[in-house]
């Protein structure tokens, strides 16, 4: 399927500034976010298709603007609430409250 | 995670970190998921899987002909030989640098890479402007990891998917024939098995 991350051959995106040494993970939301991923996965929620799947259904835009681990975000968010495991607004208030006591 | 009281609040949870946080506290409450078992994943990819793997595959590789031959016929086998195996390198496939013949790894698509023998691709591996240029202008990317080949190597580049990844089996640097195969695991990079890196002679 064509779409945004098909992203082989495409010109102007800028150098790949490639590091020799850079941490796994950049912060600790990402070390979350892949623990996660890896726990939802091994708990059959879904296969690693689908979950590719749902980061392609990404608006382009949003798919271009945003980093590695928010894609596995966004992905987690689509198939936990399209599968019913989770609802929207579940999530909102949660992360109202969680915003609450951080404050 | 627990929000552990006292630490100066430089700047608000970003949505992100919201995001994350509300996700994971959700799924706990639910038990779906342990957190502790979170913790315990990350630390394996942050301490145990990584390109040291791959460097052990690949120095053996040159130090043991026999192994080179099983590693190139039948890959998933031989790497699972020395204890690396599982999730994303289900279906290995090694890929030799000669004299002629250079091969550099992308997944244009996404990330796709070795995880029991690199661990977990870089940055830069899984962005947009690597995956894009890489298929096209290999020798501009090259050039950007500071790596120059001679006009007439071949470059052979290739896109890795959810079934098969691929690593590079780099040419053994001149100069490192009295090495063991643990000092030459020493040598090897982790770009060197992706193929943005030409290992120097010693």
């Amino acid at each position: 399927m064509n779409g945004i991350h098909d992203l082989g051959g495409m010109d102007g995106l800028g150098p790949i500034n490639p590091t020799k040494d850079e941490p796994r993970f950049k912060d600790d939301w990402e070390r979350r976010m892949f623990g996660l991923f890896v726990s939802c996965f091994a708990g059959g929620h879904y296969n690693v298709d689908e979950f590719r799947h749902a980061i392609e259904r990404m608006g382009p835009a949003h798919y271009l603007e945003t980093s590695y681990y928010e894609h596995w975000l966004a992905s987690l968010e689509t198939l936990l609430t399209e599968k019913g495991v989770i609802t929207q607004e579940e999530l909102d208030a949660r992360k109202k409250h969680i915003a609450m006591e951080d404050a | 995670m627990p929000h552990d009281h006292p630490h100066p609040h430089n700047k608000p949870l970003s949505d992100v970190e919201l995001r994350v946080k509300a996700l994971e506290s959700i799924l706990t409450e639910k038990e779906l998921i342990d957190p502790e078992a979170i913790d315990l994943i990350v630390e394996t990819y942050e301490t145990k899987i990584g390109p040291r793997n791959g460097a052990r595959v690949v120095a053996k590789a040159w130090s043991d002909p026999a192994y080179k031959e099983r590693l190139l016929s039948d890959t998933t086998a031989a790497i699972s030989e020395l204890g690396f195996s599982g999730v994303q390198g289900e279906d290995m496939v090694v890929v030799e640098n000669t004299e002629d013949v250079h091969n550099i790894v992308v997944c244009t698509l996404c990330s796709c890479y070795p995880w029991p023998t690199l661990g977990l691709p870089p940055v830069w591996y899984k962005a947009a402007p690597y995956r894009a240029k890489v298929v096209k202008d290999p020798r501009g990317v090259l050039d950007e990891f500071g790596v120059s080949l001679p006009e007439e190597t071949e470059i052979r580049v290739w896109d890795s998917n959810a079934e098969l990844r691929y690593l590079v089996l780099p040419k053994r640097p001149d100069g490192t024939d009295g090495m063991s195969e643990e000092q030459l695991a020493e040598i090897v990079t982790r770009d060197a098995m992706i193929g943005t890196d030409v290992l120097a002679a010693h």
